[in-house]
């Protein structure tokens, strides 16, 4: 397994890289648009139901959010810096940047669920697992269905992201990519980015709003 | 990623176009050479197979329906079987053949030779993407088996997520069947952009490559809303969420935005690329360059990005506010005007154009009248008054097909015979080919014209059983069903005795100017040996073919 692998379809190793990262950036748009549906129904029962949203809204805690967005933000860093070295060829400090990122995705998921077990107590679910003691009105409850579908989507992201992570930071370590070698590097970053991005349109959606 | 690979400086390089080398159906043996390959012309065939079969399989649902509906009564089957057949049909069709036919068998084939490139991008997710898609298929087809569904290949809720069907399964395959598209759609434009040979500039393109990518970018756009959207339909359905459901503040109009947000784009997923079949064969059998190139390569763009807007047409009795339908309506006549550019431009073509006439030139004819006379009740049907009479009736059922059925069926079958000595080698015979050509368009007639009127006259769709003043007219399309489907059997055993004894074609037996041409027919397994160097446009026709062919050629 030499480093320089040029694939027969391609002429040059530049545009084997960019057609990687060409396609990353395509799967990206298409991941984007994935969500894109639950934003349309969020803007759609928002639209309807201004004020239950809100009172639905008060229910989480800003704090947690926010921790949230604070590591998310500092994972992109930390991925955003394993780009970086990897390209200088300072594979092994690359790895562990990735794998330190890798540690913020679990944290980020451990205080999600520390949100969602006091959603459970509070029987705060979605709309057909909703139970509250007295029903609140439909639009407190689309605002909770919502809440779980967008979040929870989002969380299995993070958790493939997460997987991605590991592997790449596992084979960097093991001097596969390098100062010539790092499109799959860049593309993990990349999934990560979008992982983040994501998460800081959720935040202002669920936790700011009043 | 990681291919065969060959080191970059120790090409082997034996120049010409690969004819002393077997070709492509014989450079490797065993079924695992097929199974496992990542040759974009062997994966090419073998969706051809698997989606030759979903058409059968959808043709036989078809066929179902319509002698039900040969007597106003009962005839054979009850309600319910008659409910799932025409969700099954629907799904069949829709899925598995009209969105997957042309882009992953005849753009998976030809793509990457018109590009000069010796594979896609990515062969692996190619190999991948078919048996993603052939996983999908047995979800959706295993569904029939697990109980069906019978809620229409529309899946409105809140009739299916309350369904005591295999509503979800069925959501959940066709999901699986959006990542497989997304799939072959990266690889289409990736290869476009970074595949293309030496000289292969935009404007030199053959325009099915056009074609491919305007499709691949609404497969990009809209197929994941889709899959979500199922997917919410899926979990409401299985757990009762009720994400739609007025009691818990949803509402179902909203399920419609989202699935028709996807599902207009996709009829032009559909359509799209027969334009690119079309606009190749009109080149190719008038021996003339598009009249012109740019406005056929646009309007596809334009088309790709005006469709995104259209999708409230859908739903003028959903309870749109006038002003929403007006603006609906308006914006969807708009993208009538970008396909009419392509018709006068397919037309203009011709002219002073010396035509030899074979069988994808007379598929040629079939789709303009059917395009033509579909697209036209389309703007019929995007007016809201005229919609509100029609909505829901076999009027919205003929539209549909003559557009979508005549214009992708019509395409994947001029493509079928347009390539096949491209892809085999080897001529079908072209008086059987005109035969059933005449047959498969007066068959679809036939079967479809009847529905206009029936609709018209207030036959409503989605019964099994209708009042007796609307049998005759019945009686008339379950007839027409019936040639159309031995028509298309017909069809493909032509060209299945071709495989065998159909004389040898040559490299570019209908003078076409196309690069896929300049290859060997069948081509060998690499395409190229050495990648062409292109200095001319792919419809130079005023280049004599030796020239043509010298100024495409590695150097
Ligand atoms: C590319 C060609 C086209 C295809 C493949 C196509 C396909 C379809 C399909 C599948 C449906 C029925 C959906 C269902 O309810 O099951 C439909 C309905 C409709 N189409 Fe088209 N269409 C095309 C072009 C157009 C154009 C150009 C217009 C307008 C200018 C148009 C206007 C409509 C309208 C208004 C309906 C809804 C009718 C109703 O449900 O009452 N279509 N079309
Ligand atoms: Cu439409």
């Amino acid at each position: 397994m030499s480093a320089q692998r040029l694939a027969e379809q391609f002429e040059t190793l530049e545009k084997q890289d960019h057609a990687a990262r060409l396609g990353m950036w395509m799967f990206l748009g298409s991941e984007t648009l994935l969500f894109g549906a639950l934003f349309a129904a969020y803007a759609y029962y928002r639209g309807i139901y201004p004020e239950e949203f809100v009172q639905a809204l008060h229910h989480n805690s800003v704090a947690l959010g926010t921790t949230n967005t604070v590591v998310l933000i500092t994972s992109s860093f930390t991925v955003a810096l394993a780009v970086h070295f990897v390209r200088e060829g300072k594979s092994r400090l690359a790895a562990g940047l990735l794998a330190v990122s890798t540690l913020f995705g679990a944290v980020f998921l451990v205080v999600k669920g520390i949100e969602y077990t006091h959603h459970i107590h509070e029987n705060a679910l979605p709309a057909g697992a909703y139970s509250f003691l007295d029903q609140p009105p439909g639009g407190v409850v689309m605002g909770y269905t919502l809440y779980w579908f967008m979040t929870g989507l989002h969380g299995l992201h993070v958790i493939a992201g997460m997987i991605m992570l590991a592997a790449v930071g596992v084979l960097c370590w093991k001097g596969r990519y390098g100062a010539h070698r790092n499109v799959a590097v860049e593309n993990v970053g990349l999934y990560w980015h979008l992982v983040d991005v994501v998460w800081i349109f959720l935040w202002p959606l669920f936790y700011l709003t009043d | 990623m990681s291919q065969a690979t060959i080191d970059a400086d120790a090409r082997p390089d034996p120049l010409g176009v690969g004819a002393e080398h077997p070709d492509y159906l014989r450079a490797d043996s065993g079924l695992r050479s097929w199974l496992l390959t990542k040759d974009h012309k062997r994966i090419a065939l073998m969706y051809y197979v698997s989606v030759v079969l979903f058409l059968g399989l959808g043709g036989i649902f078809a066929l179902v329906l319509r002698t039900e509906l040969l007597t106003p009564e009962q005839t054979f089957i009850d309600a319910n079987t008659y409910n799932q057949m025409f969700t099954l049909h629907g799904v069949t069709m829709v899925w598995l053949f009209l969105i997957p036919s042309i882009p992953t068998i005849f753009g998976n084939f030809v793509l990457p030779i018109m590009l000069g490139a010796k594979d896609l991008a990515f062969p692996r997710i190619n190999l991948a993407s078919y048996y993603v898609f052939l996983l999908s298929a047995i979800i959706l087809l295993g569904a029939m088996l697990a109980g069906g569904a019978d809620t229409g290949w529309t899946f409105y809720v809140p009739y299916s997520t309350t369904s005591p069907t295999a509503v979800t399964w069925m959501g959940i395959g066709i999901f699986v069947n959006g990542i497989s598209s997304i799939m072959t759609a990266v690889n289409f434009i990736v290869s476009t952009h970074t595949l293309r040979a030496k000289g292969l500039n935009w404007h030199r393109m053959p325009l099915f490559v056009w074609a491919l990518y305007g499709t691949s970018i609404i497969i990009l756009f809209a197929t994941p809303v889709l899959g979500m959207s199922l997917i919410l339909v899926a979990l409401d359905h299985s757990f009762g969420l009720g994400l739609f459901d007025p009691r818990y503040g949803g509402d179902p109009v909203l399920y419609q935005h989202l699935f028709w947000f996807y599902s207009h784009p996709a009829v032009y997923i559909m359509v799209l690329p027969t334009f690119g079949v079309i606009s190749e064969i009109v080149c190719s059998f008038s021996h003339n360059p598009p009249a012109s190139y740019r406005a056929i390569a646009y309007s596809s763009l334009g088309i790709a990005f005006v469709g995104f807007f259209t999708w409230g047409h859908h739903m003028f009795v959903a309870g749109l506010s006038e002003f929403d339908a007006g603006v609906f309506g308006a914006l969807s006549m708009f993208v009538a005007i970008f396909s009419a550019i392509k018709v006068f431009t397919w037309v203009a073509t011709l002219r002073g154009g010396s035509i030899s006439f074979a069988t994808p030139m007379l598929y040629f004819l079939w789709f303009l009248f059917l395009f033509v006379f579909g697209g036209m009740t389309g703007v019929a049907v995007a007016t809201q008054s005229l919609d509100v009479h029609w909505h829901d009736t076999y009027f919205v059922v003929a539209h549909f097909h003559f557009i979508m059925v005549g214009g992708t069926l019509t395409g994947f079958l001029a493509a079928a015979h347009y390539w096949f000595p491209k892809m085999f080698g080897r001529l079908y015979d072209e008086r059987v080919g005109l035969l059933t050509s005449v047959a498969v368009f007066i068959g679809f007639v036939f079967t479809f014209l009847p529905q206009f009127l029936l609709g018209n006259a207030g036959m409503p769709r989605r019964y099994f059983t209708y009042p007796e003043r609307y049998q005759w007219l019945n009686v008339l399309s379950t007839g027409g069903a019936w040639l159309l489907g031995v028509g298309l059997l017909l069809a493909l055993l032509n060209l299945i005795v071709a495989l065998k004894w159909g004389k040898r074609a040559g490299p570019n037996p209908w003078g076409s100017r196309s690069f896929e041409w300049i290859t060997a027919s069948p081509p060998s397994k690499h395409n190229f040996e050495e990648t062409p160097d292109i200095a001319r446009s792919a419809y130079e026709y005023s280049l004599s073919e030796e020239v043509a062919h010298e100024r495409a050629k590695a150097r």
